[in-house]
């Protein structure tokens, strides 16, 4: 986006006209979830909250692709980092997270080779100048960063770099939602829904929800003015009683999303049952590399499984990434929890809620 | 000492071929009386009064990088420090440790630069030690500096002398140091000339101190940014802080990087700004010379210190939403100066 383009979607007048608006249309309370990490950062950045009338309530959603990493994955990753002549190569903000035992920064302290990277290709490029090592790639990310994910896994095929594996933990969006609406005492009266995850999947991914639970939902963009008129749709849709599944951010969203990702992402991928951490297991929400690829998993290669672990003791992450509790209602938060000090996923990612939560407000 | 040659344990020694290090390559570059007497110490005389000091150690990765290097970041980043103290900077000591191994034409470069930047800021580097140490001890060059000044009659600045109604400036464009630092170390080239502000503010500040207005806080925003510092003032002063996204001065490209990469200009470094805090009727007079100076034309008034929120830093958004500005918690980016 142009630096100009990007100042027109913060534009002051714009933003006051629909907060009045929002203040027009809106006459009881709304809970709408912002499903999207990215999305929370945002709405705290620009002062959202601050402008919208006090009925409406945004709740922060499992959109933060960290901290739904569960605890046995990140385990995983710091196994790996122990192992002898492995490089972990990883994404920078899973550095801090902690799994049952340790973190991969502390490991990296500890002396283990762990690298960020920005981009899998760079944790490629890192397998060939290092050949006698092992290098894995912590996959973490939802549909906006598996296709990337996947056309590196066909280029190492296609290079034959046999060094390289990836420990792929990524998730899908839409079975996540769909498990939100099943849980017992979840109460959302709209989804503010993901811009970069809508890229990839389009609008059809999220149609069996909307039409289920008839939940009004809009796809909307990541500028201040993208998100008042998904808040503004969504008070409308639940104000005149006709939900609505839309796609406000037809600059970058086409319908039928990108087909060609998806195809790459199938190719490579096959969907599977993932463990969301502070929710649990949901049911067709993973992604794991198909028997053909199976070369590059690193779980496989170094024959590592590891157990499921509860999670710590107080922490309201599952209930926070639900909607069923704000930060400030878990007994941990500012106390035990703190950025310096994480407990649970939600304080460590910058996108995390209370992480968010503590920043700005 | 030849072009190719490189730093060996020997030259942390003591004996000669330490001398031959001094004596062909710091001293002629430094070149001044304090220095040339070869003391222990450097000996030197002062008026009556206030002095300032403060030391700081420069490990920034990489050594070189647009706008600047580590040598000059060494000297600027501690003439500022004193010079924020409402001093004078006049005399810095320069302490070096080096890897093994390391090229003395980089060394030399370093130096000059160190010399080049001494210069312009009017300081003397009057006294200084070098280590080496074994290879993989350290990473190519640390530098140490420690800076004295002496603080002009009538001059009191600090930290917790934020009074409401204060106006605060910046005296230029915020977080180019440490975006310059990341895209050069990420690798990361952007179609951009964005460069290091690093840059001496003393004889700004002298020019500010000169205007007789009353002047509450100067501080550079380095390390945390103009954030982190600005907490810390509504901290030490017990008042609050209002800024305006509106008035905030970012570069465009700078913007645009921070935008793709997930950073908060305010949070990012800045080795060439200061932050000054005067009361309202003074504030645009002090705007107008900082803004004479050299390093101050793009200075602006960002925001003010409030009687409400005592102990924050609240910022008015764009959009006319509010939110806190906090303290960074954690690195965004380790080894930046």
């Amino acid at each position: 986006m142009s630096l100009k383009y990007m100042q027109e979607f913060r534009d002051t007048e714009l933003a006051r006209g629909l907060v009045k608006k929002i203040g027009a249309v809106s006459t009881r309370p709304l809970r709408l979830m912002e499903v999207c990490g990215t999305h929370t950062m945002a709405i705290f950045r620009h002062g959202i909250r601050s402008v919208l009338p006090e009925n409406i309530t945004l709740l922060s959603g499992p959109g933060c692709p960290v901290c739904v990493t569960a605890q046995k994955d990140i385990d995983a990753y710091v196994a790996f980092a122990r192992e002898k002549d492995c490089i972990v190569t990883t994404f920078g903000d899973l550095m801090k997270v902690p799994g049952s035992v340790s973190t991969l920064a502390r490991e990296k302290a500890a002396g283990s080779d762990v690298r960020i990277v920005y981009s899998i290709f760079d944790a490629m490029a890192v397998a060939r100048n290092n050949p006698d090592q092992e290098v894995v790639f912590c996959a973490v990310g939802f549909e906006t960063t598996i296709p990337t994910i996947a056309a590196a896994v066909l280029a190492a095929a296609s290079e034959n770099l046999k060094n390289f594996s990836i420990y792929a933990a990524n998730k899908l969006t839409p079975p996540a939602l769909a498990a939100l609406m099943q849980t017992k005492g979840v109460k959302i009266d709209g989804f503010i829904l993901p811009g970069h995850v809508s890229v990839i999947t389009g609008i059809d991914a999220y149609r069996s929800t909307f039409e289920t639970y008839n939940i009004p939902s809009v796809i909307t963009g990541f500028e201040p003015i993208d998100i008042l008129e998904s808040i503004l749709l969504l008070i409308q849709q639940n104000e005149s009683g006709q939900p609505d599944l839309v796609n406000a951010y037809p600059r970058a969203v086409a319908d039928a999303g990108n087909v060609k990702a998806k195809e790459i992402m199938n190719q490579v991928f096959q969907v599977c049952d993932a463990t969301w951490r502070g929710i649990g297991p949901i049911p067709a929400s993973g992604m794991q590399l198909r028997q053909a690829f199976k070369d590059f998993d690193a779980a496989g290669r170094f024959n590592m499984d590891m157990p499921d672990v509860p999670e710590p003791k107080g922490c309201a992450c599952g209930e926070i990434l639900m909607g069923l509790k704000t930060p400030e209602a878990c007994k941990l938060y500012k106390k035990a929890c703190t950025p310096m000090h994480p407990v649970g996923p939600c304080m460590v990612s910058s996108e995390g809620a209370c992480a968010a939560f503590y920043r700005y407000s | 000492m030849s072009k190719d040659d490189t730093i060996i344990l020997d030259h942390g020694s003591g004996g000669k071929i330490s001398h031959a290090l001094f004596s062909d390559l710091l001293l002629p570059l430094f070149n001044n009386p304090e220095l040339a007497k070869q003391d222990d110490g450097a000996v030197f005389e002062v008026t009556a009064g206030r002095m300032a000091f403060s030391t700081d150690t420069y490990t920034v990765d990489p050594l070189f990088f647009p706008g600047g290097d580590i040598g000059e970041l060494a000297v600027n980043g501690t003439v500022n420090d004193v010079s924020m103290c409402g001093a004078m900077p006049l005399y810095l000591s320069c302490g070096l440790i080096i890897e093994e191994g390391f090229a003395i034409a980089e060394l030399r470069t370093i130096i000059e630069s160190m010399a080049a930047a001494a210069k312009k800021a009017g300081v003397r580097i009057a006294t200084g030690d070098t280590k080496v140490v074994p290879k993989g001890k350290a990473d190519r060059i640390f530098i140490n500096t420690s800076g004295v000044g002496m603080i002009p009659e009538g001059v009191d600045v600090g930290g917790d002398r934020a009074k409401p109604g204060d106006k605060i400036i910046v005296s230029g464009t915020i977080a180019d140091h440490g975006i310059t630092i990341l895209s050069e170390r990420e690798g990361l080239h952007f179609d951009s000339d964005v460069k290091s502000d690093s840059a001496p503010l003393n004889h700004m500040v002298q020019a500010i101190l000169g205007t007789g207005c009353e002047v509450h806080v100067l501080r550079d925003p380095t390390r945390g940014g103009l954030g982190t510092t600005l907490n810390e003032i509504a901290a030490q002063s017990n008042a609050g802080i209002r800024l305006y996204e509106k008035d905030l001065p970012v570069r465009g490209p700078v913007q645009g990087v921070c935008e793709l990469l997930g950073f908060d200009p305010l949070y990012l470094a800045n080795e060439g700004k200061l932050i000054a805090i005067v009361p309202e009727e003074d504030a645009e007079r002090v705007l107008d010379i900082i803004r004479a100076d050299e390093f101050g034309s793009e200075a602006v008034i960002v925001g003010e210190v409030t009687e409400t929120d005592p102990g924050r830093v609240v910022l008015e958004t764009l959009i006319g939403g509010t939110r806190i500005v906090d303290m960074l918690t954690g690195e965004q980016l380790p080894r930046i100066c």
